[in-house]
């Protein structure tokens, strides 16, 4: 298996099997067994929903329920949808110079964050290149709250780790909790709002993308930030474990059915329609947030300033342009999968798709990549090989679904 | 075709498959354990493929517990007409949201027509794995490559005993 790809969960299963492993009782390669995965809090509730469980990251999780992906993805953006995303790990930083910490790992203006306020980053290493990205969020000036990837977790925790010591070991005043008493669940879509707030008493339509709360919400202390992972409006809820059943339960009972249950089968193609990139797929240790069109996400101080691993090599390509860029495609065949070749009308590779997929909402296939810098303009004709056939395909702008973010007017 | 079966036991929940709500249609068919539907009367593949014997013509597609594992279908990539297949290997590719898999023939042949409507309607192997979404008729070079395949229960069990392995 490589990367963290949703493509191949349960399906590192194989493209070519060889010829003598069709005997039904031959030895097989198989996962980690079920007892070996871990399970979140809501576990039994997926199963009882009817989730079809599979392995993910190390944690058993729904790939999807009864209905089908495609329909799961559509409803999504018509209703709703309610993921369990507790495999992720939530973690405070505290302590008077959490903020100068984190900015020597992230290239988030974290300083310049209004208390209350987060925003996407990305965690770098010595060479600019992502270790992961990560949702953060300033609650105040001495508290920090970061959500990273399930994938990433233990690499991300030792990395934090060994800085944290180190920038302690020179007075530094830091400390962490990860949040392993808490679960975290995605609420998205245009009835995600309307939804929560039967079960909160504070106004959501005074917290606006990107902003974070704590709040009662069914009778349990939540942090809810307004951010997703689908392109919609919707909030992630981080509620006491003990309390997700019944949260997850309120949810789809005050929905009345219209927001479903929804697996990581839709959640890929939600974000892939959203132009997100999967850590592991679109971005990896040796790709920088420059080459994959995050210069948004470095703050402007940081950009003048650096003070962030990698920082030289970072602001060396602000200032003379990455050699790759991230583009979205759309293409005609068979779906563009991640690895495959991208050529320009001459043959010549200029590129690779990372992610890929067919459009459930647009009918069409969708991927993203890098191409290399001069080769990456919107409308730019390309060929993609499939299966050693090339298929012709053309350079788009992302998203691929516009997004409906909850900003004020 | 070739795709492993990634359920585990517990997300065995497969449903009958859907064309069993239009069995006025079908030919007798049995239930098997795991709830995909198996029908009498034709043969099938340990990759998954079954076979339709009419004569001199036999027609090929994947089961529906193929189908129901793969996911819906997106896009499926078919051979030309008068192109040769051979038992056992690679003829064309299915892709689902979740995966892409290959379809091996049953059986050697030559092609002599494919169903073009999987072009615009992908979906009918899903909602018709044994009817409409059939997917190559060939005329065969070895009749005697039928025997080799399995019949209903031998693949109905087949299923089962590849269902639990995982």
């Amino acid at each position: 298996m490589r990367g963290g790809s949703l493509w191949q969960l349960g399906q590192s299963i194989t493209r070519r099997l060889a010829q003598s492993d069709k005997k039904p009782l031959s030895p097989r390669r198989h996962f980690a067994s079920g007892a070996d995965l871990k399970k979140t809090a809501l576990y039994d509730f997926h199963v009882a929903h009817g989730g079809k469980m599979v392995p993910f990251a190390g944690w058993s999780m729904p790939i999807q329920y009864k209905d089908s992906i495609i329909d799961s993805t559509v409803n999504c953006r018509v209703n709703g949808s309610l993921f369990d995303v507790a495999h992720m790990c939530g973690l405070s930083l505290k302590g008077k110079d959490c903020v100068p910490f984190l900015e020597t790992l992230v290239v988030a203006d974290v300083a310049g964050l209004a208390p209350g306020t987060g925003s996407l980053t990305v965690f770098t290493n010595e060479k600019g290149g992502a270790i992961d990205d990560s949702v953060i969020t300033k609650v105040t000036d001495e508290h920090i709250y970061l959500v990273v990837n399930a994938g990433c977790r233990d690499k991300d925790l030792a990395h934090i780790e060994e800085h944290m010591k180190a920038f302690k070991s020179k007075g530094g005043d830091v400390s962490w909790h990860i949040h392993d008493e808490r679960s975290l669940l995605a609420l998205q879509g245009p009835l995600a709002a309307p939804v929560l707030q039967h079960l909160t008493k504070e106004d959501l339509s005074k917290l606006y993308f990107g902003q974070f709360q704590i709040l009662d919400i069914n009778g349990s202390t939540c942090f809810l930030t307004r951010t997703g992972y689908t392109g919609e409006d919707g909030f992630e809820i981080s509620v006491p474990s003990e309390h997700a059943v019944d949260l997850a339960k309120a949810i789809l009972e005050k929905s009345e059915g219209k927001v479903r249950l929804t697996g990581l089968g839709a959640r890929d193609s939600l974000r892939l329609e959203a132009g997100l990139c999967l850590y592991g797929n679109d971005m990896e240790q040796h790709i920088t947030p420059v080459e994959a069109g995050l210069t948004w996400a470095i703050g402007k101080r940081r950009r003048a300033e650096g003070g962030f691993l990698g920082a030289d090599v970072i602001l060396k390509q602000l200032q003379d342009g990455p050699t790759i860029r991230r583009v979205g495609f759309f293409s005609s065949g068979p779906p563009a999968r991640s690895h495959s070749e991208v050529h320009d009308e001459n043959g010549n590779k200029i590129g690779e798709i990372t992610s890929g997929g067919f459009s459930p909402n647009l009918k069409k296939n969708i991927a993203m990549g890098y191409v290399k810098s001069g080769q990456h303009k919107n409308g730019t004709k390309v060929k993609i090989l499939v299966r050693g056939k090339p298929y012709e395909g053309n350079i788009t702008k992302m998203p691929f679904v516009a997004t409906k973010y909850y900003k004020p007017t | 075709m070739a795709l492993r079966m990634w359920a585990s036991s517990t997300a065995n929940a497969l449903k009958l498959s859907s064309s069993a709500s239009k069995s006025h249609l079908l030919p007798a068919f049995s239930i098997s354990r795991c709830f995909s539907s198996v029908l009498e009367g034709l043969k099938y593949a340990t990759s998954h493929e079954w076979v339709k014997h009419d004569g001199s013509v036999a027609t090929i597609g994947i089961t529906d517990h193929a189908q129901d594992h793969l996911g819906e279908v997106v896009f499926v990539e078919l051979p030309e007409e008068k192109s040769a297949v051979s038992k056992e290997k690679n003829f064309g590719a299915v892709e689902s949201v979740k995966a892409t898999s290959e379809i091996l023939s049953p059986i050697s042949g030559e092609v002599i027509e494919v169903n073009t409507k999987l072009t615009d309607s992908p979906g009918l192997i899903n909602s018709s794995p044994y009817e409409d979404g059939w997917m190559i008729k060939v005329k065969p070079s070895n009749p005697a490559e039928l025997e080799t395949l399995m019949g209903p229960k031998e693949y109905t069990k087949f299923c089962e005993e590849e269902d639990a392995a995982h």
